[in-house]
């Protein structure tokens, strides 16, 4: 189980969140759901260690840490691949660098490449192919890294919304193949609730937890479910109340 | 090709003309200034007398720029991985631009003789600059997030230097070599010039000093021309090191 408790930051006199709790269950797939400049990054960059928090208590699986820089595994909006590597080398990127077995990792990888729709392209390079191919080749990096524990900092919000889905189903492997923990920040409110356990929403600065759904209808999702449609309208009202505060 | 791919040649084969021709009609002396026939027919009539001062020339730059890479790449790499060292070198280096550096060449000369080692150091002095300064604001200039995406992959100083920083800075790196590459000549024919026995600035003034103006251009020619060499040599190297598109 990830838990957070009591992070603080306050940057340049603003408060951008204080006493922020957060749990996620082992193998859960939580998705926070928020404005944009609502602090969600600032958080996702102090539990990376990219920044510190001012105060944050954090245990992983009941170990007490002072982040998760060498527990989670981390994507983003932006690829970040390496314009000098073929995708293939990209995604095996952190298995380079740690000291897993290179030919184990390569047969997974090439494994990953085939299901996500990505063979034939491994000694492409990242400019020969499009953002979506990349995205999913930033995937597989993510699944590389070999950690029980996966941050999605909005990775897909960067594509077009047909790719958009297709990738969506594609996270949804994250958890029902691979047995990941999950904390997704994002602003689409459908891609949350396709694909979450539970649905926290998130108010403007100062970052506070306003509502939470917790979501049991099975995946993969339809947006043709009724309750997910009630869902959606008291989300998106929650968000304009929030906007309008 | 399209007609703009033609313009330069053009552009010089009328000044060549303008050239000959204002020579031939003002009956301007080959001592003053010969036309641009003698200047080839010398260059390559005299290829026997000039190649072997070439060769020396030749050899004083490419050392210097093997010296100036063996120098300027680690200290880059050492003033990149310690800011604090940054801090406290990059005003001497700096300041040692504000040296007149082809001031120093009679200085050399004494010091170091009138063997190649002098030229090769003056050809040192002056590369060694361009290469550090560009390659180490190469460095920095890597994107943050790539950063955080090593760290979190627990990722060595080594391993980041080698797979992220150095092939990020591979481009201003090759920025920094072509303008090198392109002052070391100069470098290396002042070095000559002030005090020397062999190699081209050497023919240089020996054929100044006796009124053999076509054999000074033809000098001058083939230094353009070893220049020209050097610079497609690093365009070619290039090429061959960045195949990728910069981010």
């Amino acid at each position: 189980m990830l838990k957070i408790s009591g992070a603080a930051k306050i940057y340049g006199g603003q408060t951008i969140f204080s006493r922020f709790d957060l749990t996620v269950a082992q193998g859960q797939f939580n998705v926070l759901v928020g404005p944009s400049g609502c602090g969600k990054s600032t958080l996702f960059d102090g539990l990376t260690n990219v920044i510190s928090l001012d105060k944050m208590a954090l245990s992983w699986k009941g170990e007490a840490l002072p982040h998760l820089g060498c527990h989670a595994a981390y994507m983003q909006q932006k690829d970040l691949l390496l314009p000098w590597f073929s995708l293939l080398d990209n995604a095996l990127l952190p298995v380079k660098i740690g000291n897993q077995s290179l030919a184990a990792m390569t047969t997974m990888a090439e494994n990953l490449f085939s299901r996500m729709g990505l063979k034939g392209y491994e000694s492409h390079r990242p400019n020969e192919v499009s953002g979506g191919m990349r995205q999913r080749c930033a995937l597989v990096r993510t699944l590389m890294f070999n950690r029980d524990l996966i941050l999605l900092d909005e990775p897909l919000s960067a594509l077009d919304a047909i790719t958009r889905r297709r990738l969506q189903s594609l996270l949804l492997l994250l958890q029902t193949e691979f047995n990941k923990t999950i904390l997704m920040i994002t602003h689409d409110i459908e891609e949350a609730l396709l694909l979450a356990d539970e649905v926290y929403i998130l108010s403007p600065l100062p970052m506070v937890i306003t509502d939470r759904f917790v979501l049991d209808q099975e995946k993969p999702r339809k947006f043709t479910d009724p309750r997910l449609l009630e869902i959606k309208e008291k989300v998106l009202a929650q968000l304009q109340e929030g906007a309008h505060r | 090709m399209r007609p703009s791919n033609y313009l330069s040649p053009a552009l010089v084969a009328v000044i060549l003309v303008l050239w000959e021709g204002a020579v031939r009609l003002m009956e301007i002396p080959v001592f003053i200034l010969p036309p641009p026939s003698t200047i080839v027919v010398t260059a390559v009539g005299r290829a026997s007398l000039i190649l072997p001062h070439a060769a020396i020339t030749f050899a004083e730059i490419i050392l210097g720029i093997l010296l100036a890479l063996g120098t300027a790449i680690p200290l880059a790499t050492v003033m990149f991985a310690k800011p604090p060292l940054e801090k406290a070198l990059s005003p001497f280096l700096v300041a040692s631009q504000a040296i007149p550096v082809f001031a120093l060449a009679p200085l050399l000369v004494v010091w170091l003789g009138y063997g190649i080692a002098s030229k090769v150091f003056m050809a040192w002095i002056i590369i060694f600059f361009p290469i550090t300064v560009s390659l180490l604001s190469g460095l920095k200039n890597c994107d943050p997030e790539y950063r955080v995406l090593f760290r979190l992959m627990g990722a060595s100083f080594y391993d980041t230097f080698m797979l992220l920083y150095w092939p990020w800075a591979l481009p201003q790196f090759f920025a920094g070599l072509r303008v090198g590459v392109s002052v070391a000549t100069i470098g290396a024919v002042i070095g000559e010039w002030v005090g020397a026995q062999q190699g081209l600035g050497f023919l240089m003034i020996q054929s100044n000093a006796r009124l053999q103006v076509d054999l000074v251009f033809a000098v001058i020619l083939w230094l353009s021309a070893m220049g020209l060499v050097m610079w497609s040599l690093v365009g070619i190297l290039e090429k061959k090191m960045i195949k990728w598109k910069p981010i």
